[in-house]
């Protein structure tokens, strides 16, 4: 009894000992960075748990190839980039708190990061009060022009409008609108409706999910009554693994009732299962497949780095050049002070995997084409239609007449 | 001889309290960065939230897990006032997204600051006593409570994640640029923010110290330990409970409206029952029953978080899962119980033949 009692004390002073030690060793790295040469720290900020992380890791891991990718050719300014990695968490409270110590206590020169938008949102008055600089790597839904977020994804112009012109033209015009409850979806299916008025189409119904939300049952049975042409996707992050199985139990097929996602790229088909995905659309501007001289490059490099398994997707490659647009724009500034590359970072081209892009300098989004692909049995996913060449972003949709009613950048359209 | 003797009490009561004040509001915030101080004072509040968890759980022996709605409503009152100051005379950006044109009418009265002030404290109040009056009416106890705030939480949760066009749902509330004209980016605006929330944590903390040290403490600790006999002895411990739980969801208010400006969002996100739990882990790891315990927790598992989260982005939810178990386990009275243990067993050690009946071992925690 005693003999125990002496035991559990020691392994109480052990676990003490351990716990203070793990705090202060935290503490102390921290400390060593900073006593190393001279570098240019940037932020990655994704989440690296939770719901999202699914699709945010890969993000970090092709923005991390790119640094190093950078690095190894000498870095920008001639000084290395120190990448400083922060878990968002999935959580927007902790994208808001990370966002401010990597801008105000790290002090780094630019953040590439952040998925959803809501997380966005949640950062955007951050970066905006501090004078910091996002480079956003995901398609979204427009309507937005922070003077401190350039936005390397596509907005609905170079996404979703063209791919709802691609169903009608396709003959599917009874859609149904199912999505995740956020910004995103919600936004997104206000212009869908809108332009479904326009050009003729029908929505056939409205539904969504809370994130993380596994429980469809309902909203099959409202699938099932509205009869649809095509199911408009708008689901993010692991709501999809349990949307497409239930989707599939149900009896569905890519030939009885196709849907178009447009936030499931080569990374989610393999954790959905490619069996419930192969032959449904997506719409995005790369895939694996896309055949250019860099991405064969941009494949094998992140495949040697990160494991032959691994597949690349499109917000890995807007994730990846954004830190090549960042750094061109840096060495054309001259400096990595945000309000010089901003000014400089207008009219800065890049020869990424998915073909040319461009910064917007009007609106710091980057002209990108757009492409149609249908998933293959192999899981990685096939173009079926793409425009000839890169289309200018329009983030407020100012050139669609449909478009009238949808909020609109201060100080109106130019 | 007795007045000396009230007044060497109160000395050695109150002072070390006036120092750490003292250190927490004049010496820290020239020490610590603008971005410490902030990430220092939303944990500030934090600790507030946690102390009104140890009232009603570490005291009353009623562990609710709905600190968090309350925690969360407060910090909603405020930032839909502080949204409404950052757009001014228009709407609120995210209504344009879906629509709205017209700013609704649950809006409209947060345009005034004292209004949003007294609603984060008075309605998390007003829900508490509401749902006290009925879970406690109907004799509801122990683990069952627990169970109905948790469902409470998960509901309302689900209700603001619906309310898209009304509070923006998931994303939350997050345009907010000023408090009272000064902006919330300025180094001075962080500091004076930390400083009100060091204020309002010692004033909370002698609120509720007064209480548990009052008739009405020792009550809370009766009702904790046998509420069947305080019902005999003449009692309403229905009464009780209901003013217990809304006094400490008035505090978990008050500490909402201190959070939203230090933070800059508040979402869905902070109603979850997860948030809640949390509570209970600062409260676990501190200790019950001792209100500086709640406030330990708090504060270090926080900085914990923050540290840990920083040196290893990809593992550190394991790090402080693995953590709590330990503390729970090895320490289940916390970091100050096992503090007093060892006090006592040092005590004992020295003086071996009076050990015992000379010490003062007040052991407050219940086993439930």
């Amino acid at each position: 009894m005693k003999l125990q009692a002496r035991l559990t004390q020691a392994t109480r002073i052990v676990f003490a000992l351990l716990f203070m030690m793990a705090v202060s060793m935290s503490s102390l790295s921290a400390i060593t960075i900073t006593a190393q040469e001279e570098t240019i720290k940037v932020g990655i900020l994704h989440s690296l748990s939770g719901t999202m992380s699914i699709s945010e890791v890969t993000v970090k891991d092709s923005t991390l190839m790119a640094i190093e990718e950078i690095n190894a050719k000498g870095g920008v300014l001639g000084k290395k980039l120190e990448p400083i990695i922060e878990d968002g968490a999935s959580n927007w409270d902790i994208f808001n708190e990370k966002a401010k110590k990597l801008l105000l206590q790290d002090k780094v020169a630019v953040v590439f990061g952040c998925w959803t938008s809501a997380s966005r949102k949640a950062v955007k008055s951050t970066f905006e009060d501090n004078n910091g600089l996002l480079f956003y790597p995901v398609q979204y839904e427009g309507l937005e022009q922070s003077p401190n977020i350039f936005y390397t994804g596509a907005t609905t112009n170079q996404q979703i409008v063209p791919a709802v012109e691609y169903l009608i033209k396709e003959g599917k015009k009874k859609v149904f609108l199912l999505g995740s409850d956020y910004v995103f979806p919600r936004t997104s299916n206000t212009i869908i409706k809108e332009q479904l008025k326009a050009l003729g189409g029908e929505t056939v119904g409205e539904e969504y999910v809370p994130l993380g939300g596994t429980e469809f049952s309902t909203i099959l049975a409202k699938i099932r009554e509205a009869k649809p042409d095509v199911i408009f996707n708008t689901l993010n992050g692991d709501s999809n693994v349990a949307f497409f199985k239930q989707f599939t139990d149900a009896g569905y097929t890519a030939e009885s009732l196709p849907t178009l996602s447009v936030s499931i790229a080569e990374e989610e088909v393999a954790s959905i299962g490619v069996e419930y995905l192969e032959g449904h659309l997506v719409a995005w501007n790369y895939y694996q497949t896309v055949d250019t001289p860099e991405n064969t490059t941009f494949v094998a490099a992140f495949k040697a780095k990160y494991g032959e398994n691994r597949v690349t997707s499109d917000p890995m490659e807007a994730g990846y050049f954004g830190v090549y647009l960042w750094a061109a724009a840096v060495e054309k500034a001259g400096s990595v002070e945000v309000d010089a590359v901003k000014a400089a970072a207008g009219g800065i081209t890049f020869a990424a995997p998915e073909g040319t892009v461009t910064i917007d300098g009007d609106n710091q989004h980057t002209y990108k084409t757009v492409r149609i692909g249908i998933v293959r049995e192999d899981g990685l996913i096939d173009t079926v239609w793409a425009t000839e060449a890169p289309v200018k972003p329009d983030p407020y949709l100012c050139t669609y007449e449909w478009a009238a009613a949808l909020p609109k950048p201060e100080g109106g359209c130019k | 001889m007795p007045e000396n003797r009230s007044v060497q009490r109160w000395i050695i009561r109150w002072i070390p309290l006036l120092v750490i004040l003292f250190g927490a509001t004049v010496i820290l915030p020239t020490i610590l960065s603008s971005f410490e101080i902030n990430l220092l004072g939303r944990f500030l509040t934090y600790a507030i939230v946690a102390m009104g968890m140890d009232l009603l759980w570490g005291y009353a022996g009623m562990l609710s897990l709905g600190q968090g709605l309350f925690f969360g409503i407060g910090a909603y009152c405020f930032g839909m006032y502080l949204n409404l100051e950052a757009v001014g005379p228009k709407m609120p950006e995210f209504m344009g997204l879906y629509g709205v044109t017209e700013l609704p009418w649950l809006w409209q009265p947060f345009r005034s600051p004292v209004f949003a002030i007294i609603a984060a404290v008075v309605v998390p109040m007003i829900i508490a006593a509401v749902i006290g009056f009925m879970v406690f009416r109907s004799r509801v106890q122990g683990v069952y409570f627990s169970i109905i705030t948790q469902a409470l939480t998960a509901i309302i949760a689900l209700l603001v994640v619906g309310q898209q066009q009304l509070i923006n749902g998931t994303n939350g509330i997050t345009e907010m640029k000023t408090i009272f004209g000064h902006s919330l980016a300025e180094d001075g605006t962080k500091r004076a923010l930390y400083i009100v929330s060091a204020l309002t944590l010692a004033g909370v903390f002698i609120l509720c110290r007064w209480l548990v040290e009052s008739r009405f403490g020792r009550l809370l600790i009766s009702i904790r330990d046998d509420e069947n006999r305080l019902r005999f002895v003449g009692y309403n411990p229905t009464l009780l409970k209901m003013i217990v739980f809304s006094i400490s969801a008035g505090i978990a208010g008050l500490a909402g409206i201190l959070v939203v400006p230090q933070v800059g969002i508040i979402s869905p996100k902070q109603l979850d029952i997860a948030a809640s739990i949390e509570i209970v882990i600062w409260v676990a790891v501190g200790g019950r029953g001792t209100l500086v315990g709640a406030i330990l927790g708090a504060m270090l598992v926080n900085i914990g978080r923050s540290q840990i989260s920083t040196a290893n982005p990809e593992i550190w939810q394991l790090i402080m899962g693995a953590l709590f178990i330990g503390v729970v386990v090895l320490f289940p009275n916390g970091i100050i119980g096992a503090f007093k243990g060892l006090f006592t067993t040092i005590r004992a050690r020295l003086s071996p033949r009076t050990s015992g009946s000379s010490i003062p071992v007040v052991q407050s925690v219940n086993q439930a």
